[in-house]
Parts: structure tokens; sequence; C-alpha cells
């Protein structure tokens, strides 16, 4: 596959987003919204995370490959993940 | 005279090895290593961050209250160090790319820098919690009822952050090989599989980075 030079105009202007993700997550995290904190900083780090795997990380302009490997590993994780929690959250059942 | 237009092709072409059909597919296969080593980068953090979500899904109020303890301001500021150098990296890349060498080695140097200054400031804060004997061990003090818990979420924060720099000393390292490798003309338009490849491994790093921000620094912030 042909490589795709992405320009330092595309990556100046992920960075500018990067950061003000970062300053909102900051901001909002000061907002008591219960519960919702946790989910929306989580998901705000999401969104940074795929920004840099996508863009800087070139994912979104590579072979399709590369994003199975990495769907793999977060689904690995995912199964670590999960089947801890279904031990450790059902230990009180008796 | 088909030996010598192989002999030809191969000549022409310095960066080709022999076992790929082409450049592109040398490239691809380069790349995808590097990625299947970040899958099991991925797991090797795993582990830990399995660790805390059990430990902060047990004990969320002892959790809130310690992360109130960190530095919010240094721990913002390393986070948009962390994104910047981030940038540089991706810069340094695109330079080897178009075969501008310049950008590419003060972009690398951009990077390591603030690699450096993200440490100093990490050690910093390490040092503020030998002061306020937030370290697990003999000396650590926290209130109760929390002192237990909290002692857990200390461990996850030295050892999650103790990784995540050591990750940043290695990736300063390989940035610096980087440059040499620059500054020695290996780079061309064809062939930068290490560069691009060192710099799938700081943005891994940033990427981690991303995610214990908000978990050590910004979970209990609303509670205070």
């Amino acid at each position: 596959m042909p490589e795709r030079i992405v320009t330092v105009n595309v990556y100046a202007k992920i960075l500018a987003v990067l950061l003000i993700l970062t300053a909102t997550t900051c901001a909002v995290s000061y907002i008591d919204m219960g519960r919702m904190n946790l989910v929306v900083m989580v998901l705000i780090a999401c969104a940074k995370a795929s920004l840099v795997a996508l863009i800087f990380m070139h994912l979104r302009y590579s072979r399709h490959l590369m994003s199975i490997v990495a769907v793999g590993a977060l689904f690995w994780l995912g199964i670590l993940v999960a089947l801890t929690l279904g031990d450790y959250l059902t230990r009180g059942w008796q | 005279m088909a030996e010598t237009l192989i002999a030809d092709q191969h000549a022409h072409d310095a960066a080709h090895a022999h076992q790929f059909d082409d450049v592109e597919q040398q490239r691809d296969a380069a790349t995808m290593g590097m990625w299947v080593f970040l899958a099991t980068e991925v797991l090797f953090f795993g582990g830990l961050f399995a660790s805390y979500i059990i430990y902060r899904t047990l004990y969320p109020a002892a959790f809130a209250v310690a992360s109130q303890t960190q530095d919010i301001v240094l721990g913002t500021t390393n986070t948009a160090v962390l994104i910047i150098s981030s940038f540089a990296v991706a810069v340094a890349v695109y330079g080897a790319q178009t075969g501008r060498r310049r950008t590419t080695i003060w972009a690398l140097a951009l990077a390591i820098a603030l690699g450096v200054v993200f440490l100093v400031i990490k050690f910093y804060e390490y040092y503020q919690k030998y002061v306020d004997h937030h370290v697990p061990g003999p000396s650590f003090e926290f209130p109760a009822p929390y002192t237990e818990p909290a002692k857990m979420y200390f461990t996850l924060y030295f050892l999650m952050t103790g990784l995540h720099a050591i990750h940043m000393i290695v990736g300063c390292g390989l940035l610096a090989v980087m440059i040499i490798m620059a500054r020695r003309g290996d780079f061309t338009r064809e062939y930068h599989s290490p560069i691009e490849n060192s710099g799938l491994y700081w943005h891994f790093v940033d990427i981690i980075w991303i995610f214990l921000y908000p978990l050590f620094y910004l979970i209990g912030r609303h509670l205070e």
C-alpha cells in the first residue's frame, strides 16, 4: 500500500484538538455529575487516544491489517478485564 | 541477461531487502510487526489497568480522596507536554517521509527535550509523595478510615506511572538513536521504518498517559 503522507497542518489541528480535550476533561472533572464524571473522563480519554492512534500513528492511512491488530489488542484487554471483574464482583453471593 | 537485470534492480533499490516483493510490502511488514509488539504492550499495561479497575470498584471513596492529594497543575502540565512531544514526533516522521532531514532532527530533539521535562516533573512529584509520606511502606501515612485502601491507590500509582516512566526513558533512548541515524542520512523517502516505528512506540506511551491522567488525577475532583 503506497504511503500516504499527512501534512504538518493536519497534525497541528489534531494537536489543538487534543489540548482542548485535555483542558475540557480537567475543567469538567470539578463539576459534580455523580457517576457520570468517570464516564465522561474515560470517554474523553478514549477520544484522545483514538485521535492519536488514527492520525499520529497513521492507522487511518495504513492497511486495515494494522487496525485489526490494534482492535485485537483491545479485544484481549476486554477479556482480561471482563473475566477478572466477573470473578471479583460475584464473590459476595453467598 | 536476466542476472544482470536482477543485479541492476538491487543496485537501484538499496533499501529493498530480498525477501520482500517491493518496498511497500517491506514497510507494511515492519509496521505490522510494531503493532503486534504494541498489542503485547497493551496487555503488559492491561494487567495493571485491570488491577486499578478492581480496587477502584472495591474502594471508590478512598481512591477519590487519595486522588485529591495529587497536584492537578503538574499532572495537567505533564499531559500537555506529552501531547506536544507526540506532535513533534509526528512532524519528525513527516520530515523523514519527505526527505527534510533538518526538520526530522530538530523535531526529534524537541520531542526528547519534552520527554525529559515530563520525567523531571514526574520525579519531582515522586519526591513530593516521599515528603508527604504517601509512598507505600513503613512510613506511609494517610488519614483513617482510608489508610489501607489509599495505600493500594498509591501502590498502583507508583507501579503504573513508574512503568510508564520507564517506557518514557526507553523512548527517549530510541529517539536519540533516530537522531544519530537521521544525521548519518540513513533515512530516505522510501526507507524510514525505524523512525516510523519509534514514533509508534512514543505515541503508544502517550496514549497510556492519556488514560493514567484522569484515573489518578481527576477521579475525585468533583467531591472536593
